[in-house]
């Protein structure tokens, strides 16, 4: 990787505002403002007309690594991060081993270090092995190098209203939270996709919304009443929505997430029975989606965050009850809120950069990560062009696994540049 | 190359262009010889991924008397039993030059997954729980035969509809060719969305009885009951079996199929299975016959006369 | 039932098994009208009678779709004459025709067999018009599969010549000098509304890759 310590943007928009010139030096933002004649050792980035937003922060992100380095590695998630726009990736903690222990999360942290296109922030497992039984030593992961204060079996949801109880309250030491993945297990028993007219048509078994409305309602209670932090996982329904809606009405701590996904696709798409649309939780109907947006703009849902889950051609190129779930989602995420929500009028580009950006940062205890473009903060800087378009062509992305519900497809907006702390971790759209 | 994957894929004119089609084949069956010319040289793979012995004998019986030849291609025993692949196995039947491939599986779309990727006409023989349109097919053939008419026909389909591919088939083929489709099952065994599907819905049999022109009771398999869709089988053949007494409910005319294998004393009584106006035994004949006619409007001309264009 | 309409082969206009459309005639000309079909009819079963002895084991069987009510026609006649009931049915021939292949897969027309059978019989083919010989060698096959007759005889209401097989009719209602890429088309009164036989003017465009024949309905 290049290192230049010194670099002048010139012309950016700051979240979308009037052009400005940004000064970066040592890794910080040095100034911000009207053209100005800079720093002459200066390497120039023409901006004119980009966006400039403080580097992005996923919340929910599977880079696989221990375990199927065949499907995503650090050093590629990271990469394919850095293409999206991304400075900072939680790592989710269903990898093989499980990231339930101090050294596994301390491996990935090491792993992401070394990678060093993007910070890998390692989610540490809330129960032992995944197994919804026993909680993991949460403490050790949050005492160690990693700093761990996020916490999730996601995958599984923590259905033992008890455990999940001790959970909420135990990382209460530590400034901890608990990320939800909410799934009523018996209700969704070899469920395939959304329960409704589609599923019901396929003869796909179903997964109601209902499963993913109790939990969320359980724990909401759960949280208020043990006065802890909980964060929702990839809410996906309109029910959701309205039960996240009454909670924060009540003073209940809870901050939820939205994916990419969730806020463009529907279950129709599983008419081809072409997995590449199965994803865990499914895609649900039009009227989900309208809801999902809405409480987006609405600050309902607090942030976006991609779900990333990379997966070999082979899990893809079968039955699709056969099929793994998930969908790679780095280095289309911006774009797809692109489309969703600022060019439709939901939002604009500050209320882009709160919920991909200083929301999640603040949920997941990232210090360095999601501040405002100002003089003196980290310069984590995406620089995104939202007038270009693309035709989006997996084998073109930096991440391993090329399981993008958008290939072929067009969408809208360009990463053209990628800081990491003052680095350019992606420059002329291409990675360095 | 057209595909027939689902019930669906018919419109009403090819629907009935098959059962016309299975008419005139069903006089083969009556010959001494019981063989047509007409698809020599054509390669018919069945490929069966579950055990079916009747349905894989009936579209065997089906492609030979066309003269088509066969390949049978279970699962067990075979590269499949090994781990290979749907599309792995769909690259060898292609290179095989398969004109068309029947298959049976377990998992809703994988004739459709199939029909990606092979170039041959694909023939739904059951995915899953989603369809199995040529079973739809020799219902409404036989419905025809025994009632002379479709059209307006009343047909009660009674069982565990939720899981059921020859309900989804028969609903979307009936309602396309004019018949009045009433589902009856326990509220647990009907999909959530039964009411967007183009037929009434009962949880009454004795009602919906008197009112039928034909009755077709579906198997419900005991793993049902462990999953607690009923309490026990004797509640539910209370309920929803046809026994005797129901029998004698039905006017004079009226038929009662069922599309096997049945479960006797559960959803159906052994005097009722074996009474004169059950067809049964004549549903397993007119399967041949409708095989036969889809093999042909499928593979017997340049392009398909019937069928999914995808 | 599907009339569709083929371009390939040359054919008149249709191949369905039902009454297919025969509208698009603007300039063919009559070569026989309904008055010279009942004669050429009523000769045809007098011949039968004569080359049968009597006629006392026929059974007549008409090609679908026109050949059919033209052995019932002569059926009649026959039974006229000799005062006794003529077994007559009709014979599907789509499965065994050699040109099944070079268009969409077509609905196939009746067999109705009477209930004597073939065996040991003596069957008279009726066919509308014949040209290439194909669709009689198909009937053969078919035939031949569905029992073994004494003998088969074959009527056709128009020879047009052009064989392509080693086939002749042994009961010829007129014979009808044509060039190849004419088109003979045949209406029946119980189809079309009328009783003729149509000629058609040269096809532009010589479609006939050898193996279709002319009359194929």
């Amino acid at each position: 990787m290049t290192h230049n310590p010194t670099f002048l943007i010139r012309g950016a928009r700051p979240l979308g505002g009037d052009p400005a010139d940004i000064l970066i030096r040592d890794g910080r933002v040095a100034a911000v403002g009207a053209p100005a004649a800079g720093d002459p050792a200066a390497e120039v980035v023409e901006a004119h007309g980009l966006i400039a937003l403080p580097g992005l922060v996923d919340l929910h992100t599977h880079l696989r690594e221990p375990g199927r380095e065949d499907a995503e590695t650090v050093a590629s998630g990271a990469r394919a991060a850095a293409m999206g726009g991304y400075t900072a990736v939680h790592a989710m903690a269903n990898t093989d081993p499980v990231a339930d222990t101090a050294g596994v999360v301390e491996q990935v942290w090491r792993l992401g270090r070394d990678a060093g296109h993007c910070d890998v922030q390692p989610v540490g497992a809330v129960t032992q092995n995944l197994d919804g039984a026993h909680l993991a030593e949460l403490g050790a992961m949050a005492d160690s190098i990693a700093r761990v204060r996020v916490f999730s079996d996601d995958g599984m949801c923590v259905s033992d209203a008890l455990l999940m109880r001790r959970a909420l309250e135990y990382v209460k030491a530590f400034d901890g939270v608990v990320a939800q993945h909410a799934q009523e297990p018996r209700l969704t028993e070899g469920a395939q996709m959304n329960e409704g007219v589609v599923s019901d048509r396929l003869g796909l078994a179903g997964w109601p919304a209902v499963a993913e409305e109790a939990i969320i309602a359980r724990d909401c209670l759960l949280a208020e009443h043990v006065g802890s932090r909980l964060h929702i996982c990839h809410v996906s329904t309109k029910g959701s929505v309205q039960i996240l809606r009454w909670a924060k009405s009540r003073g209940c701590d809870v901050t939820a997430e939205v994916t990419p996904h969730h806020l463009l696709l529907t279950d129709d798409l599983a008419e081809s029975y072409d997995p590449i649309y199965k994803v865990n939780p499914p895609l649900r109907t039009a009227e989900d989606v309208a809801a999902l947006r809405e409480a987006l703009a609405d600050g309902t849902i607090d942030c976006v965050a991609t779900d990333h889950a990379p997966h070999p051609i082979e899990a893809k190129e079968t039955e699709w009850s056969n099929a793994a779930m998930g969908m790679i989602g780095l280095e289309t995420a911006l774009s797809v809120v692109q489309h969703t929500m600022v060019d439709t009028g939901l939002l604009d580009w500050a209320g882009v950069a709160e919920r991909m950006s200083a929301t999640p940062a603040r949920i997941g205890r990232l210090s360095g990560h999601g501040r405002p473009l100002e003089v003196g903060e980290p310069a984590n800087v995406t620089l995104y062009d939202a007038a270009a378009t693309r035709e989006i062509d997996p084998a073109a992305m930096a991440s391993k696994s090329g399981n993008s519900p958008y290939r072929g497809t067009t969408l809208p907006g360009r990463v053209v540049a990628t800081f990491l702390r003052g680095t350019p971790t992606v420059l002329d759209g291409k990675i360095q | 190359m057209r595909h027939l994957l689902s019930a669906g894929d018919l419109s009403r004119d090819e629907a009935t262009l098959v059962l016309d089609t299975a008419r005139e084949l069903a006089q083969v069956s009556s010959r001494s010889v019981k063989k047509l010319p007409t698809l020599r040289g054509r390669t018919v793979v069945n490929l069966f991924y579950e055990d079916s012995t009747r349905t894989r004998i009936s579209f065997e019986a089906a492609a030979k008397r066309m003269s088509a030849d066969v390949i049978n291609f279970s699962a067990k025993g075979s590269s499949v039993s090994k781990g290979e692949s749907l599309k792995d196995t769909a690259l060898t039947l292609q290179a095989m030059g398969a004109d068309g491939v029947v298959i049976r599986h377990s998992a809703s779309g994988a004739a459709r997954r199939l029909a990606g990727w092979v170039d041959g006409a694909v023939l739904n023989a059951g995915d899953g729980t989603h369809e199995h349109p040529t079973q739809a097919l020799l219902d409404a053939y036989t419905m025809r035969e025994r009632m002379g008419r479709l059209e307006g026909l009343r047909v009660a389909i009674v069982g565990d509809i939720r899981h059921s591919r020859v309900a989804r088939s028969n609903v979307l083929l009936l309602h396309t060719l004019g018949a009045e489709v009433t589902l009856v099952a326990p509220p647990t065994l009907l999909p959530v969305s039964v009411g967007t599907w183009p037929c009434a819905v009962s949880y009454d049999l004795d009602e919906v009885l008197p009112k039928s022109d034909v009755v077709m009771m579906l198997r419900v398999q005991a793993e049902r009951m462990r999953a607690a869709f009923f309490p026990t089988a004797r509640e539910y053949s209370r309920r929803y079996g046809l026994d005797r007494d129901r029998f004698a409910r039905l006017h004079d005319d009226a038929i009662v199929m069922h599309p096997g294998p049945m479960i006797r004393g559960m959803e159906i009584s052994a005097e009722v299975a074996d009474s004169p106006r059950s067809t049964i035994t004549e549903q397993v004949a007119n399967g041949v016959s409708v095989r036969m006619a889809v093999l042909y409007l499928l593979l017997g001309g340049s392009e398909s006369a019937i069928g999914n264009g995808n | 039932m599907h009339a569709r309409k083929h371009a390939e082969g040359g054919s008149t206009s249709s191949t369905a098994a039902g009454p297919p459309s025969r509208a698009d005639l603007g300039d063919a000309r009559a070569v026989l009208e309904g008055p010279e079909i009942n004669r050429a009819l009523t000769r045809i079963a007098h011949e039968v009678l004569e080359r049968t002895k009597g006629a006392t084991d026929i059974t007549l069987l008409g090609i679908p779709t026109r050949g059919v009510p033209l052995a019932r026609r002569l059926a009649g006649r026959i039974t006229q004459v000799e005062g006794r009931a003529i077994p007559w049915g009709s014979l599907d021939i789509t499965m065994y025709r050699d040109d099944l292949r070079l268009a969409p897969a077509r609905a196939l027309g009746r067999t109705e067999i009477p209930a004597e059978g073939v065996d040991g019989r003596v069957v008279v083919l009726v066919d509308d018009v014949l040209f290439s010989g194909r669709s009689v060698r198909a009937a053969l096959d078919a035939l031949n599969d569905i029992g073994r007759p004494r003998a088969v005889q074959l009527a056709t209401l128009v020879d047009r010549g052009h064989r392509q097989l080693p086939i002749r009719a042994d009961y010829v209602g007129k014979n009808l000098p044509t060039s190849v890429r004419e088109t003979v088309t045949v209406l029946v009164e119980e189809l079309d509304g009328r009783d003729a036989v149509l000629l058609g003017p040269a096809r532009p465009r010589a479609g006939r890759a050898g193996s279709a024949e002319e009359e194929e309905s």
